[in-house]
């Protein structure tokens, strides 16, 4: 069992504030994804959480123990980093066992979990090598194996696919997924890949600027963003937005066209909707066609409503050319409205 | 251990070792040459030093020493440097020969051209065998004063050349190959390409080999005691001679800080003259 | 001229011969003073002394063993191991852990100490024997291997500084991480994973310092008067002791000299490299 909790957890960097009151529960056994661009702080919180770096103020709990102020080794935690950081002069089997042997357990339990693990991430026949002569991909499989050899109660992974090609990533994603949810263990995992952050988290913590904009299950972080930030963050492409100008009652003016929104009294508010839930209509926004870009598997539109970027993503037989002019329809059932001060989401 | 105090505790050994035994006999050194025996700030040891008949040629034969032999070591050890650079096989081989005399205490390298110089040494030995002399001339002798300086300065540039050498090759060494690359693109020369881009960008690594070397020319010592001994004084020898053959320790300390003087008046120089813009670094 | 044309073959392959010979020259210019060394220590007495010199060797031990029965000589070397080897074990015992605090943490005053360590190359170290010589008298440490241990190291500290430097810059911090997390204290993590990745960039660093504890002459002959070095001992007999004895000594001095370079090779470049940014 193990429940992480972070409580008003701050960090500076000199008079850089990398973190700002970060708080966050995490369930036993969650996969939690720390999703954000460079610079947002999720390394500095999961750095925090390992114990290789120490807060400004906060607390940092797992289960009912209070871990800040311990080392990384008194923890329970096992980590997997960027760069692998496979020990290079040691085997693959002396590298997993490594912890195991720190923790001085008996010689026959080491060799079973490190031959376990080992064929838990298919490299029971590399044993013997040594990390200069592992491809990049192996050496991340001696990495994960050589956390999860420790049975700790959370693991934590530092982007650890983002070094490995594309075609290699899709496959370990897959493996990881799978790999993490046989071995019960509470996952934490840094990324800035969006892609990786949907399909491996159970929930996703969206970081931008030292905040958690958003912590929350994947498809909700998709569908009802919390702030602009993560609308325009998640999803490729990202979400379109328009200015829109109340019409009183509830009703919204956007490009021309009139909306049901939020029955609010702002005098402006920022219309939304992703590029996949547009469709081409005889009523609707009128767009200028600027690019079309066929993908196979749908058409991206790139077009101009009222002189602003938006792009669709239509059926993959639709032809269009640039210069024409068409009009999109979007799904009222998707449409979301964001302040345009606060950024934060309007019901 | 509170990550916050380890490193002060990792650097305390070394910086109170070079407290104890750097600053203060550096300090002491100058106590004693400001003042001697109680009587308060003086410059007598300097008046003294400065009076004495040998102290122009002494410091004209340190300068003079340094000023002839450090050019050239600079253009030997650019020419290896770049010479290494390009080399493939024997690559080890041959900068393993020429970074030798890097391990060569100077009182070997000065025992070393004296075997070639002295009077039935090889360079008298080969003169006569090939029949340029007659009987083998005694070289090393107050007559020959210029055959003195060149023994000594042969010498000096054989032992320290390496040293150049190795700062130089490292320097070089982190040049990446990218800038030659473009250089060939856009039609320079590989002499081009050399004063161009490989001595620009030499410039931080020829400040460290030129200020260590002049440094050491200025405390030239057992080569010339080896070669020269009181035929061609230089101030560390003179330094010496103060200290233990005259036992005036006061002109000694004066003298050391003579050194000193010079050795800090040509590094400042050296830093100005090859100074790098902020920012136009690898 | 800015034209990356053919070059004639003739002229490629005079740049060429030109090129081969300059390293050639270059290399018989460094080897052959050496050799030079080396026939007048294998002669006998008899042929150093003589004229002409030949330029083969005569394999004679007789110098050797005239340098090695010679009264005090035997002494001389062993003062000179004794003080290398300490002032080698001290050098990286105070340089290393300074080494790894520069190469892993920002702190204030490490500008300061960097620059303390570059003054330290700057100065004509051997001066300081003037004024220790004092001190040592007064404390007994005059005319002592320790006493000449602690000027070497003075002198071995800055390249022992910069090496070990160089050496943990090279070894990733998240190598350290990494066995935090598996289990090690910050000791442990060191002596398990930092240190044999290192071992041979340290043990180049200390041979370095007992090369230049080994080589030094002007500090030696300043504080050892009884229990004189050996480079101490040669340069006091320079005028009156019999010129091969000289060459055998010069001999002695240079040997350990080229099995040394050879050994820290590697490292030598490595030093350069990183501590000029």
């Amino acid at each position: 069992m193990a429940e992480i909790q972070i409580k008003n957890v701050e960090k500076w960097f000199g008079s850089y504030q990398a973190l700002k009151s970060i708080d966050l529960t995490i369930s036993d056994q969650e996969f939690m994804v720390l999703l954000g661009a460079s610079g947002c702080g999720k390394t500095t919180l999961l750095r925090i959480i390992a114990g290789l770096e120490t807060a400004s103020q906060g607390e940092v709990w797992i289960n009912d123990r209070r871990i800040d102020h311990l080392a990384p080794k008194d923890r329970g935690i096992a980590m997997v980093f960027q760069n692998y950081a496979v020990f290079p002069h040691l085997t693959v089997f002396e590298n997993i066992g490594f912890g195991l042997r720190m923790q001085r357990r008996p010689n026959h339990e080491v060799k079973a979990r490190v031959e376990r693990n080992a064929e838990l991430m298919h490299i029971e026949q590399l044993l013997g090598r040594y990390s200069g002569e592992l491809s990049g991909g192996q050496r991340q499989r001696v990495a994960v194996a050589r956390a999860l050899a420790m049975e700790p109660d959370v693991i934590l992974m530092d982007e650890p696919l983002s070094n490995l090609d594309a075609l290699l990533r899709l496959e370990m994603r897959a493996e990881l997924k799978g790999v993490l949810a046989e071995s019960k263990t509470t996952a934490i995992y840094v990324t800035h890949d969006q892609v990786e952050a949907m399909s491996l988290a159970d929930r996703i913590s969206v970081m931008h600027q030292g905040r958690i904009i958003q912590a929350a299950d994947p498809l909700s972080v998709y569908r009802d963003p919390a702030e602009r930030f993560v609308g325009s963050f998640i999803g490729n492409p990202p979400m379109n937005f328009l200015p829109a100008t109340p019409e009183g009652g509830g009703k919204w003016r956007v490009a021309g066209q009139s909306y049901a929104g939020p029955k609010t009294d702002h005098t402006a508010l920022d219309f939304a909707i992703r590029p996949e839930d547009l469709q081409p209509s005889a009523a609707g926004l009128a767009a200028v066609v600027k690019v079309v870009e066929p993908l196979g598997a749908h058409v991206l539109v790139t077009c101009a409503i009222d002189g602003q970027m938006f792009r669709a993503v239509l059926d993959s037989d639709t032809k269009l050319a640039a210069g024409e002019t068409i009009t999109l329809q979007p799904n009222a059932g998707r449409i979301r409205w964001f302040d345009p001060q606060s950024q934060v989401l309007v019901r | 251990m509170n990550a916050r105090y380890l490193p002060y505790v990792l650097i305390t050994p070394v910086a109170l070792f070079l407290c104890v035994f750097f600053l203060y006999p550096f300090f002491l050194v100058a106590r004693q040459a400001f003042g001697d025996g109680g009587s308060g700030f003086s410059l007598d040891n300097f008046r003294d030093i400065f009076g004495y008949w040998k102290f122009n040629m002494t410091l004209t034969n340190t300068l003079l020493l340094a000023a002839a032999v450090v050019p050239v070591q600079l253009a030997m050890a650019l020419l290896m440097a770049t010479m290494v650079s390009r080399m493939g096989k024997g690559r080890d081989l041959v900068l393993y020969i020429w970074t030798i005399p890097l391990g060569i205490s100077d009182l070997a390298a000065g025992i070393i051209w004296l075997a070639i110089f002295e009077q039935s040494g090889f360079l008298n030995s080969m003169m006569v065998g090939i029949g340029a002399l007659e009987r083998p001339a005694n070289l090393l002798t107050y007559q020959n004063a210029g055959l003195v300086f060149l023994a000594i300065a042969l010498a000096e540039i054989w032992r320290a050349t390496a040293i150049m050498l190795v700062i130089l090759v490292a320097g070089i060494g982190l040049i990446p190959k990218e800038y030659y690359e473009a250089a060939d693109v856009f039609g320079a020369s590989k002499w081009k390409q050399f004063w161009r881009i490989t001595l620009p960008l030499l410039r931080p690594s020829l400040q460290t080999a030129l200020i260590l070397r002049v440094i050491m020319a200025f405390e030239v010592f057992a080569v010339v005691a080896a070669l020269g001994g009181t035929l061609f004084p230089v101030l560390m020898g003179e330094t010496y001679a103060y200290q233990f053959d005259l036992l005036n320790s006061g002109a000694a300390a004066a003298m050391a800080l003579v050194i000193l003087g010079i050795s800090i008046a040509a590094t400042l120089i050296i830093l100005r003259a090859l100074r790098v813009p902020k920012g136009a670094t690898i | 001229m800015s034209q990356t044309d053919q070059v004639s073959p003739n002229a490629r392959k005079a740049g060429r011969y030109l090129y081969i010979a300059t390293v050639v020259f270059l290399c018989a210019w460094v080897l052959v003073p050496l050799y030079l060394l080396f026939v007048n220590a294998l002669s006998s007495a008899e042929a150093v002394n003589s004229f002409p010199k030949s330029a083969l060797p005569e394999f004679d031990l007789g110098s050797l063993s005239f340098f090695a029965k010679f009264q005090g000589i035997l002494d001389a070397l062993k003062n000179s191991l004794i003080v290398a080897t300490m002032t080698m074990v001290m050098s990286i015992a105070i340089g290393a852990p300074a080494g790894y605090a520069l190469s892993r943490f920002e702190f204030r005053g490490k500008a300061t100490f960097r620059l303390l360590i570059l003054m330290t190359r700057a100065f004509p170290l051997p001066l300081l024997a003037l004024p220790l010589a004092i001190m040592f008298i007064r404390t007994g440490l005059d005319d002592t291997a320790l006493g000449l241990a602690f000027v070497h190291t003075t002198l071995a500290v800055p390249f022992a500084v910069l090496i070990t430097f160089s050496l943990f810059s090279g070894i990733p911090l998240e190598l350290e991480e990494a066995a935090w997390t598996l289990g090690c204290t910050r000791l442990t993590a060191f002596t398990k994973v930092v240190l044999p990745l290192i071992l041979p960039g340290i043990t180049a660093s200390a041979i370095f310092a007992f090369v230049i504890s080994w080589n030094e002459v002007f500090a030696a002959a300043v504080l050892t008067i009884e229990n004189r070095t050996l480079t101490a001992f040669l340069l006091q007999n320079l005028d009156t002791t019999a010129i091969h004895l000289k060459f055998a000594g010069g001999f002695i001095l240079v040997l350990p000299a080229l099995i040394f370079i050879f050994a820290v090779r590697k490292y030598l470049f490595a030093m350069w490299g990183i501590a000029n940014r």
